[in-house]
């Protein structure tokens, strides 16, 4: 089942630049590594996230899919003729309301049917917040095992797009992290996208996928076309070196591909990329492993610093590895201001901030 | 302005597309109609409402509508009002509905007491509030499946939970169904169809009509799903997203309301402005509704009975608003005659008391026996008593379990800190209750 985690594991990574296929993508902070995985078909992610879910609906009768304009397609393509497929009761349009979204979700869950509810944009997570943290996480600690809500899986449209401002940018993963019950995941390419989606829906956890939105387009793999799941808590070494470690998820793995390789260039650094691909429960020992190795880590993401996930990842770090760290481990994340319009390019922890991080660690 | 003209003959047409639209032909002045005196057949085009025009401006005002009214079946003094509307339920069903309420009733007594002497951490009762969960769990089956607020332990017992199974929640001992997880009321039962209760008011709403929506999607579904929530948690938001989802996406729900008058301290005219719960039902968002007198068992019973005939036929669901009166205090943690006098209390205590007046109509039909009566109640006090005595020396679950049902699987932090507290424990034993757990 486990075919992608495990391929990923050693795989190597093809280099061609996205944006010479993509040029309307070259104003992008980043730079598309895709994964290669042998014989597939051409996906965009939301593409490969339409199929996920087209194969986990005609898998189990039981799964519905739902949310705001799910119906016609979705507002990112990713429901794109499954309602004509598999008919209105099973893929349909709620009201505009994420706490009934994420309730209602809970309640098809209690009953043993799949629930996929998606939730326009992270931004809009939190009026379901409630529901999600005191009720979907809780559901089968708080009685006993009697129910749960298992069967759940929100997916949520996250991070930079490049004009988002505000609310079209947020990475709210750090909230979530914060909650016992749920996994959370965080997809960097097609691949990983069909493999965490239908990983989460079979689950018997509640779930939340959050999708980094810039990518819906512009991350272009070859796709397995049968259905596969990548394995949840698990993080994958995108690329192998001894001297730094660079930990990010979602998009801002690109950005670290592009740094190690720069850094490898132009100062002979030798950068270990890891993709976290889990936030909660997160893989431990892929990460220890690698900063005992290295004895330098640097942790990139696009939310802001305080409390950040990058956060919990270095004192883990400190506490496990501190007889092996040869420097500080150092975070590179978004700013402690809200999203900004205008200034994202500034807001960014784009390959500049993190090439220069690497500097730093490495002169320490 | 020609690409205006275009968009508004446009959009007629698409609206034109849709049948169940009544469309008014031609170009009739709107100013030549008058809603108020002829009411007219024809509709406005706007995709957002099914409505005339009128030339006259009119504010809608609430006290335009008359109140929705209250239906009772018996009277104070236990008399059926209309014969018709006598469900003619047995003496054995009367007999247990009454039973049922006064185990409630005497439970409730003795465990608010063990509360105030400190035996059970905290306590909730149902005083006042008994007709309407036994009267609404007698009228469903025991295949619809049931989310409360913490207010509805009567559905429990209806159901058949043991006086044992409920004391040992409150005690979280090791025959607790909850393992000891939660606070005391906080009940659930798989075997009962009772999903646990959870603290965060309103949260089990939306729930409902989510488990309503994919049971309805069976195959030959022959089960509804009930929810009740206080009138103070119909303010919540998941209120409304309970009642909007409920009715847009045809859910086969009971969204039954106990208005008590109270959310702790807040009486109701301070929690809404409209006719209670019921007036959001039909013209705000378009659910059949039904309000009930909830001290009178028997129009509880009838209600609840159409409601669910009603949910399961139409795949619609039902706002149902049981009006009642929490006699009680709102918790152990609560003082109720700090707001609100105690003559009032008492009204509703006696006369107006759903077990009186259920006691009432015995008398009438010469089902009651005072002796009997007495006797049952000296024996629910003494299983409750003794209840009490063996679920407090039961010990707690084994501590351990505090980071099981986390996941479904327990991940490998959850068991790295459970071997540090380990650990930790084996080094400081005697700084921890350990006799009072599991081994």
């Amino acid at each position: 089942m486990n075919i992608v985690s495990t391929q990923l594991g050693n795989s190597l990574y093809n280099c061609v630049r996205s944006n010479l296929r993509w040029p309307l993508w070259t104003r992008s902070h980043f730079t598309y590594y895709p994964t290669r995985m042998g014989t597939g078909k051409r996906m965009n992610m939301f593409n490969a996230i339409n199929n996920a879910m087209d194969l986990a609906l005609d898998e189990n009768k039981s799964a519905l899919l739902f949310g705001e304009d799910v119906g016609f397609g979705g507002v990112f393509r990713c429901s794109v003729n499954l309602r004509d497929k598999y008919g209105s009761q099973r893929v349909f349009n709620t009201p505009l309301c994420e706490q009934g979204i994420a309730g209602f979700a809970i309640g098809v869950a209690n009953t043993g049917a799949t629930a996929i509810a998606e939730i326009q944009f992270a931004d809009y997570i939190f009026p379901s917040f409630d529901q999600i943290v005191n009720e979907a996480a809780k559901y089968r600690y708080r009685s006993g095992g009697l129910f749960d809500c298992g069967s759940l899986t929100f997916r949520v449209p996250c991070g930079a797009v490049g004009h988002g401002a505000l609310y079209h940018s947020q990475s709210p993963e750090a909230y979530f992290a914060h909650t016992p019950g749920l996994r959370v995941v965080v997809p960097r390419g097609p691949i990983k996208a069909k493999g965490l989606i239908l990983a989460c829906i079979r689950d018997p956890n509640p779930c939340i996928v959050f999708e980094p939105k810039t990518l819906y387009r512009a991350a272009v793999e070859e796709v397995p076309a049968e259905y596969y799941t990548s394995q949840l808590g698990k993080a994958d070494i995108l690329r192998h070196g001894k001297d730094v470690t660079l930990i990010g998820w979602g998009t801002q793995v690109h950005v670290l591909l592009e740094v190690a390789e720069i850094a490898k260039s132009t100062l002979n650094i030798d950068c270990e990329v890891i993709d976290l691909v889990s936030i909660l429960p997160w893989d431990a020992i892929t990460i220890c492993t690698s900063a005992k190795k290295t004895g330098r880590v640097i942790i990139a993401h696009e939310a802001p610093l305080t409390q950040g996930f990058g956060s919990e990842l270095a004192s883990y770090i400190q506490e496990k590895c501190f007889l092996h760290l040869e420097a500080p481990v150092k975070r590179v994340a978004g700013w402690d201001t809200p999203f900004p319009h205008v200034f994202e390019p500034f807001y960014m922890p784009d390959k500049h901030r993190c090439l220069s991080a690497i500097n730093d660690i490495v002169n320490f | 302005m020609s690409f205006l003209r275009k968009s508004v003959h446009l959009l007629g047409s698409v609206a034109r597309r849709q049948r169940h639209l009544k469309v008014i032909e031609g170009a009739i002045s709107t100013a030549a109609r008058d809603f108020s005196s002829k009411p007219s057949e024809d509709y406005a085009n706007f995709p957002g409402a099914k409505a005339p025009f009128v030339s006259k401006l009119n504010l809608i005002q609430p006290e335009d509508y008359a109140p929705i009214p209250i239906y009772r079946v018996m009277d104070q003094d236990g008399y059926i009002a209309d014969e018709t509307q006598d469900p003619q339920l047995g003496r054995e069903v009367v007999e247990k509905m009454f039973r049922d309420m006064v185990l409630l009733n005497t439970m409730d007594k003795i465990l608010y007491e063990s509360q105030r002497q400190g035996r059970i951490s905290f306590y909730m009762t149902n005083f006042g509030e008994e007709a309407s969960h036994i009267g609404s769990a007698a009228a469903l089956e025991m295949r619809d499946l049931i989310y409360g607020q913490y207010r509805e332990a009567g559905v429990l017992v209806w159901r058949g939970f043991r006086i044992d199974q409920f004391i040992d929640q409150c005690y979280g001992n090791t025959d607790d169904l909850g393992r000891g997880k939660q606070m005391p009321v906080h009940y659930g039962s798989r075997e009962l169809n009772f999903v646990t209760i959870s603290s965060p008011l309103s949260t089990q709403m939306p729930q409902a009509v989510g488990a309503a929506y994919a049971m309805k999607l069976r195959p030959n579904n022959d089960a509804c799903v009930v929810c009740y929530f206080g009138e103070g948690a119909a303010s919540e938001g998941d209120a409304h997203a309970a009642f909007n989802f409920a009715a847009t996406l045809g859910c086969p729900a009971i969204l039954f309301c106990r208005n008590n008058g109270f959310a702790i301290s807040t009486p109701s005219h301070e929690q809404y402005k409209g006719d209670g719960i019921a007036g959001r039902g039909p013209m705000g968002y378009g659910i059949t509704t039904i309000r009930v007198d909830g001290t009178d068992v028997f129009a509880v019973y009838n209600a609840m009975k159409a409601a669910r005939e009603y949910v399961l036929k139409e795949n619609k669901p039902v706002v149902f608003e049981a009006l009642a009166y929490r006699v009680g205090h709102h918790s152990t943690s609560d003082d109720s005659t700090a707001y609100r006098p105690a003559e009032e209390i008492e009204i509703w205590n006696s006369v107006e008391h759903p077990i009186s007046k259920l006691k009432r109509y015995m008398v009438h039909k010469g089902w009651f026996d005072e002796t009997v009566e007495n006797e049952y109640v000296k024996d629910i006090r003494k299983k409750v008593l003794k209840q009490i005595a063996v679920s407090e020396k039961k010990l707690k679950p084994n501590w351990r379990e505090m980071f099981e049902g986390v996941y479904a699987e327990m991940p490998d932090h959850l068991i790295e800190q459970r071997s540090e507290l380990e650990k930790h424990i084996e080094a400081h034993k005697e700084h921890y209750p350990l006799k009072d757990f599991e081994k």
